[in-house]
């Protein structure tokens, strides 16, 4: 729970960072030039405001608070390059293995660029409009309402909830997407099958960077779940920015799974930005069990009586894995409840971290925040830095938060054995016990069915390959350090 | 051939002897109690029996079966037919009861090339058997002994065992902390367990259990050691006079 922070490493992380701002403001450059017929005014000022941001801060190092825990020396000095649309090619087979079961449509990006191709929208409901970023905004400028939506509708929304100012990351998102995905759910619309958001990185020869961008707009009184999965094909390095901003209006129902399983040398910073209404019921389950360095954002805003939020996750790290949640849930309105239940499994030499800051507003009265983060070390060397940190500006308020960090119970495993379950399968039902606690506060649907897969397989690698470093062999020294770079 | 032969055994843990020369021979069929004192060695014993890495054995041999249980792991003896019902059952959140002794009895199952059962055949197996030892229905996907009481949770041992089947059954003080009622029921569980191809160890400090469980042999563990055996006959006497240093036991009355 402590951390040291060495300064010459920082000094020269900050360093390096500028320095390799020259390969971003490249790509921003290509980007306004490609762009300018297809960009309304709106949009490109955004953008220019977010670029003149994240161009004058550069990326954070550890002195940043928010940062204390997570080094980009690594991300920043690697010369990430704009993707060029098309330049690779996916073929439906290679993606046949990323299938939700039971989803309803599917949109896939390859690249952070949208494929149609690739893409499955079926027989949908007219009460739901999904399409790609771009092709909303298109319809927009064309005058015509995207699918019959309000043309104003994406102007409204896109950027007004992400804020720029208070992270880089977002910021850069903001100046260099290309695409993403737009959603609409209509009033009162009830989505039964969950919406499949499929972020591909394949390799293209070189170290790529994508800035997907999402927007979902709940209208009021309506449900749905959308999933957001980031994966790889092949070994190669890349860096996903992404940012989704979903707003619900009053009394909708929403349920985001975010799922990062993309390869080992990726970095992801994925930021979810969450707008939650009077009435309105929201579901964050954050799945990490992929990546390199990770970053999952997630921010949500109650603001509007009575709302409540869930923020729900498991990080699962072996390896070098540095898995980074960072959640800031504003209070903004009284009488609301959001409850923070963070569970992580670390094994090897992976990192994680859990920052839980909570806010609540001058006028959130009665508001009720809980926050738990409950953590399972599988080796010495795997690490924990576990933060809760409480902001109050109300005087009648119940916040409550609790960290707990352990290993398996030599009693539980004993137990389990003398059953007959041998040691493996037994670390490994031990090991799912912990995270089904994730799965528990899932609503029974086949997003819930689907991670539970995921995990269950990541759980089994995990007790495998417990098995086998508990043996003598050493562990191997993986070419990647999230912290002895830069 | 004796299903358990336990020779010279001697056990440490950390450091500190326990067992100190055990002898003891069970054939199938038989019922064996141990009796004795706090601190005699009766615990160890049994965690000996089911594995328990904790314990080392520095002396003597154990065999199970004509094999060498000291070289099994606990899930290799618990597939050969070895069973330890706790005296503390551990709570294992987030693993439901049904789920748990399935996966048990497919271990099982799968070390001697049986089919596995699928939950549609285990289901009314294990329904029927918490019957017998008059347990919930809602404890089926409860998780295992999280939040049972105690005397569900030596119920939920004997469920364990019913399901299980094994060749030997160790009961650890399976009697402590249950009101007469529980009890009954945990012996009746056992006696409709007994029979030809089964023998039972049963640890516990107090012949009223022996009440409702009748051993064919009775055995007094004293400082690591078996120091009398006898008939059922042994557990009446010992009620009377004691193991010998009886106040030991006791709790010592604290000076006015």
């Amino acid at each position: 729970m402590s951390t040291t922070a060495n300064n010459t490493e920082n000094e020269n992380a900050m360093a390096t960072a500028t320095e390799k701002l020259g390969t971003y403001l490249g790509a921003y450059g290509e980007l306004i030039a490609d762009r300018q017929e297809r960009d309304p005014v709106w949009l490109r000022q955004l953008r220019e405001d977010a670029w003149q941001r994240f161009y004058a801060k550069g990326f954070p190092t550890t002195h940043d608070e928010d940062w204390r825990f997570t080094n980009l020396a690594a991300l920043a000095k690697t010369p990430f390059q704009r993707a060029v649309k098309g330049s690779v090619t996916v073929t439906s087979g290679q993606i046949e293995k990323f299938r939700v079961p039971g989803a309803g449509c599917r949109l896939v990006f390859v690249n952070g660029y949208f494929s149609p191709e690739l893409s499955e929208v079926g027989d949908l409901p007219d009460t739901l409009e999904i399409c790609s970023l771009e092709r909303a905004i298109a319809k927009a400028m064309e005058g015509g309402a995207p699918e019959g939506g309000a043309p104003e509708g994406i102007e409204q929304h896109l950027g007004r909830y992400a804020d720029v100012r208070r992270d880089v990351f977002t910021a850069l998102n903001t100046a260099l997407w290309e695409d993403g995905a737009y959603l609409r759910i209509h009033r009162g619309a009830v989505i039964e099958r969950p919406i499949h958001l499929l972020y591909v990185s394949a390799g293209a020869g070189a170290a790529i960077m994508t800035h997907p961008r999402t927007l979902i707009v709940a209208e009021p009184t309506s449900h749905a779940a959308v999933i957001e999965d980031y994966v790889s094909i092949g070994e190669e390095t890349a860096f996903s920015n992404a940012v989704t901003e979903l707003v619900a209006g009053q009394d909708a129902v929403v349920s985001h799974f975010l799922v990062e399983r993309e390869n080992l040398a990726a970095f992801n910073v994925s930021t979810l930005r969450l707008e939650l209404a009077r009435g309105t019921n929201v579901s964050s389950h954050s799945i990490l069990l992929g990546g390199g360095l990770v970053r999952n954002n997630v921010h949500p805003v109650l603001a509007g009586e009575g709302a409540e939020c869930l923020i729900n996750g498991l990080f699962v790290g072996a390896g070098r894995q540095h898995l980074d949640n960072y959640m800031l849930v504003e209070h903004a309105q009284p009488q609301c409840s959001s409850r923070q239940f963070y569970n992580g499994i670390l094994d090897d030499r992976a990192r994680g971290v859990f920052h839980g800051r909570i806010v609540v507003h001058k006028d959130a009265q009665k508001t009720d925040a809980k926050q738990t983060n409950r953590n399972l070390l599988l080796s010495d060397d795997a690490r924990i830095d576990t933060k809760p940190q409480l902001e109050i500006y109300a005087d009648d308020v119940k916040c409550t938060h609790g960290a707990t960090i352990g290993q398996i119970e030599e009693e539980q495993l004993f137990y389990l054995r003398s059953r007959g379950i041998e040691e493996t399968s037994a670390r490994n039902l031990l090991l799912y016990a912990f995270a089904a606690e994730c799965l528990d506060r899932m609503q029974d649907s086949p997003a819930r069915e689907f991670v539970a897969s995921l995990i269950g397989d990541r759980l089994t690698d995990l007790a495998v390959n417990h098995q086998a470093v508990s043996s003598p062999a050493p562990i191997k020294d993986e070419a990647q350090s999230w912290e002895e770079v830069g | 051939m004796a299903l358990l032969e336990i020779q010279d055994l001697h056990a440490s843990v950390e450091g500190h002897e326990i067992l100190k020369g055990l002898n003891l021979t069970l054939n199938a069929g038989e019922v064996h109690s141990i009796m004795g004192p706090n601190g005699s060695g009766k615990s160890t014993l049994a965690a000996v029996l089911a594995r328990r890495e904790t314990y080392e054995v520095t002396r003597g041999r154990v065999l199970f079966n004509g094999k060498d249980l000291l070289e099994m792991k606990p899930e290799d003896a618990a597939c050969e037919g070895v069973f330890l019902a706790f005296q503390y059952p551990v709570e294992i959140p987030g693993i439901g009861n049904a789920y748990f002794v399935r996966s048990a009895m497919n271990a099982i199952r799968k070390f001697h090339g049986q089919e596995e059962l699928d939950a549609m055949d285990f289901l009314p197996l294990y329904k029927e058997r918490m019957k017998i030892l008059e347990m919930d229905d809602k404890l089926v996907n409860r998780s295992v002994n999280e939040g049972f009481s105690g005397g569900e949770k030596k119920r939920n041992e004997i469920l364990q065992m019913a399901m299980l089947e094994p060749k030997l059954a160790i009961l650890d003080e399976t009697d402590s902390g249950l009101d007469i009622d529980a009890l009954r029921i945990v012996a009746k569980g056992v006696n409709a367990m007994r029979g030809p191809d089964r023998a039972f160890l049963v640890i516990t400090h107090y012949q009223r259990l022996l009440d409702y469980i009748t051993p064919d042999f009775v055995h007094v563990l004293v400082d690591g050691k078996i120091v009398r055996s006898g008939g059922a006959e042994l557990a009446l006497e010992l009620e009377d006079k004691g193991y010998g240093p009886t106040e030991a036991d006791l709790p010592q009355a604290l000076p006015a």
